[in-house]
């Protein structure tokens, strides 16, 4: 059963911490570092039972202060160290962002590849948790556009897993965005092999279909994988492509569905001006427009602080999503 | 105006005004006091000529030391081969200090092959990896985090390392000097901060940065100790360094060191001090020049006399214009540099964009485009 053989079914969480015990027992370099890590295990638990198993030096509760976590997650790895800090939620990353921007990113650019760190950066996104702005963002424009980073959002807990496995052993910073309404909710088969990984910077076909390819990422996949079927009773064969990398981004298998499908629709749940779905739109544009039968269509949050009793307006639910799907298919 | 601080409650060895030592000198050999005299020398002779390379055009930019080469060798010639040292914008000397050489250095000034940093940088950001100097960040205090996390790792490991953090007096109003002590307070990292202070942040006097008695005080909130020094006197400067040094590597954490000096010229060469600082009322201790105070001492004990001097300074001038020769005349990076290391490796979306970099507009003749 936990042979290294085999899979083993669990939620997205439990895969979380899988992936960083396994990677803690690989390798005495990794360390945690974050506000409630340790003792607590994290306000997710994400990191439950780690300090128990692994000792104070390398799962650290650390003073309140995100810039002073990545700052010193950043000295930790120039040092050589492989460090893993969280940002409770990415609400809360802004007082880092000098410190990702400004360091991290440009380190080995700056030092000519003599000074790198390699740190990952967990950060719990996305709404639906009725936290109101503060507890519900999803920043990842913000690091796309920060050359240097390496930015992941799995939506399984088979790609959490395997993806934070490839985060730890990489050589680049990581921004790891983890899709915390679904942490619970979703479960899956997940390998037992501790050196299982999922390669950074391929996409996943979520769902196969042939009318119109739909692009999501992090919890939204869920949401379109829930639009598709209900498509599919009306006849429409929606493929979902969860990017699960959006730096770098697969651009082949984006590209190859589209040629496919020749209709687009991509799915955020971020603010719509300058999210990650423009940049998808635009290179779908650039690349392969001779094969659009319809305008791309952006669903999206919208260009309005995160709210809290209207979040069930805000976010894009299957049925935006649907009316999307059905504006290009009718176009 | 510009009162900065009071000379008698400043740690001092070398006399200054008639104010008594307060404490004795290092226990150094000759050898090391030579050692730091001639970088102290270096210093000097490089911002006299680099100056003059940014006022003829041939490096862009440059961030003067005068002054200050106490302060800056004072305390880096403390720091062994095994330490860190995450620099602010002024202590290039300390790198040159432990063997950054020349031809680097000057590279980095003028961006070419020579720089380790293959020319990404403006110039002053220095970084070499053998001698573990990172590059000054323009964004300021974000190094200290950074020597904390440095320092932590080193002493989980178990290595016999100390690390160093400078800033200046600018720095201690940002958060990052604030998360850096405090982290490093709680971890008792072995981290020593190190601030000349030069009573300038650009155009901003010390009194309107802070209203603290002083940057040392600010320790005492962070559970490490704090000492004032005269940062001009070079021997206060390493005794206190050393103990600093000293209580890190048994284990008693971090200290905040405030190297009280003085910036004699601008912030940098695109800078006007005399836009913003009456000369008149510049305190007189902090002119006293460190230099002379040193030399005064080496001529006293004869540790340097002045024919020995001028062998030195002879020595310097010929490898500075030597190394000067060679690093001007070293061709600039290679096109490909614009895209290396941004990653491990290099990834499609930017493998497309550097090949396309160049054969874009490059190679065709004007008006090959017909639009």
């Amino acid at each position: 059963m936990t042979a290294n053989t085999g899979t083993t079914v669990m939620t997205l969480l439990q895969a979380l911490n899988l992936a960083l015990t396994e990677e803690m027992e690989r390798c005495e370099d990794v360390v945690i570092l974050g506000e409630d890590v340790g003792r607590a295990g994290g306000v997710f638990r994400t990191t439950d039972g780690l300090q128990a198993k692994f000792g104070e030096a390398r799962v650290m509760d650390t003073p309140l202060a995100e810039s002073g976590i990545i700052g010193a997650a950043i000295g930790m790895a120039l040092y050589g160290l492989r460090p893993v800090a969280e940002i409770q939620f990415s609400d809360f990353i802004f007082p880092a962002m000098d410190q990702i921007v400004s360091e991290m990113a440009k380190f080995r650019y700056r030092s000519g590849g003599e000074f790198t760190c390699p740190v990952v950066v967990r950060a719990p996104s996305g709404g639906g948790i009725r936290g109101g702005h503060y507890h519900s963002q999803s920043p990842e424009a913000y690091f796309c556009h920060t050359p240097g980073l390496v930015v992941l959002a799995p939506s399984t807990p088979e790609d959490a897993k395997g993806l934070l496995k490839s985060a730890i052993r990489g050589a680049d910073p990581v921004i790891f965005f983890e899709p915390k309404r679904i942490y619970r909710t979703v479960k899956g088969e997940v390998p037992n092999d501790p050196d299982f990984t999922v390669p950074i910077g391929k996409a996943r076909i979520a769902r196969a279909g042939k009318d119109v390819t739909v692009i999501a990422w992090g919890a939204m996949v869920h949401t379109c994988l829930e639009a598709a079927e209900k498509a599919a009773r009306n006849g429409v064969d929606i493929e979902v492509v969860d990017l699960r990398s959006l730096v770098p981004l697969d651009e082949v298998t984006v590209l190859d569905s589209v040629r496919k499908t020749g209709r687009v629709v991509v799915a955020s749940e971020a603010t719509r001006t300058c999210g990650f779905a423009a940049e998808i739109s635009a290179l779908i544009a650039e690349e392969v427009i001779e094969y659009l039968q319809a305008p791309i269509v952006r669903v999206t949050g919208y260009d309005t602080p995160f709210p809290y009793a209207l979040e069930h307006v805000y976010m894009p639910g299957p049925d935006r999503v649907l009316a999307a799907v059905h504006r290009v298919k009718t176009f | 105006m510009a009162t900065h601080r009071n000379p008698a409650d400043l740690v001092r060895v070398l006399p200054l005004d008639g104010l008594p030592a307060t404490t004795a000198a290092p226990q150094l050999t000759a050898q090391q006091h030579r050692d730091m005299f001639r970088s102290m020398l270096l210093v000097r002779m490089l911002d006299e000529k680099m100056l003059l390379l940014q006022r003829q055009g041939r490096i862009a930019f440059f961030g003067p030391s005068a002054g200050q080469e106490a302060a800056i060798i004072g305390s880096g010639s403390v720091a062994r081969a095994q330490d860190w040292i995450f620099p602010a914008l002024r202590e290039a000397g300390v790198a040159l200090h432990r063997g950054f050489p020349l031809e680097q250095y000057f590279g980095q000034l003028f961006g070419n092959v020579l720089d380790p940093q293959k020319g990404r940088q403006q110039p002053m950001h220095f970084s070499s990896a053998a001698v573990h100097q990172v590059s000054l960040s323009s964004p300021i205090a974000t190094q200290l985090p950074q020597a904390v996390g440095a320092a932590y790792a080193a002493k989980l490991r178990g290595d016999d390392v100390v690390v160093f953090g400078y800033l200046g007096d600018g720095a201690t109003s940002e958060h990052d000097f604030h998360c850096a002590l405090n982290f490093a307070g709680v971890w008792k990292a072995p981290v020593l901060f190190i601030c000349q202070n030069n009573g300038w942040a650009i155009s901003v006097p010390f009194e309107k940065q802070t209203a603290s008695d002083g940057i040392a005080v600010k320790a005492a909130a962070y559970g490490m100790p704090g000492i004032a020094v005269d940062g001009n006197d070079v021997l206060a400067v390493r005794a206190a360094t050393q103990m600093a040094m000293d209580r890190a590597l048994r284990g008693e954490g971090p200290a905040l060191l405030e190297l009280v000096t003085w910036r004699r010229g601008g912030h940098s060469s695109s800078d006007d001090p005399s836009r913003y600082r009456d000369e008149a009322s510049i305190p007189a201790w902090v002119l006293i020049d460190p230099i002379e105070r040193y030399r005064d001492y080496l001529r006293a004990n004869n540790i340097v006399s002045a024919a020995e001097e001028q062998t030195i300074s002879a020595a310097l001038k010929s490898a500075m214009d030597a190394a000067l020769v060679t690093a001007e005349a070293a061709p600039g990076p290679a096109m490909d540099t614009l895209f290396t290391d941004v990653y491990a490796t290099i990834p499609a979306h930017l493998q497309r964009q550097m090949e396309s970099a160049g054969s874009d507009t490059s190679g065709r003749a004007e008006g090959a485009f017909p639009l």
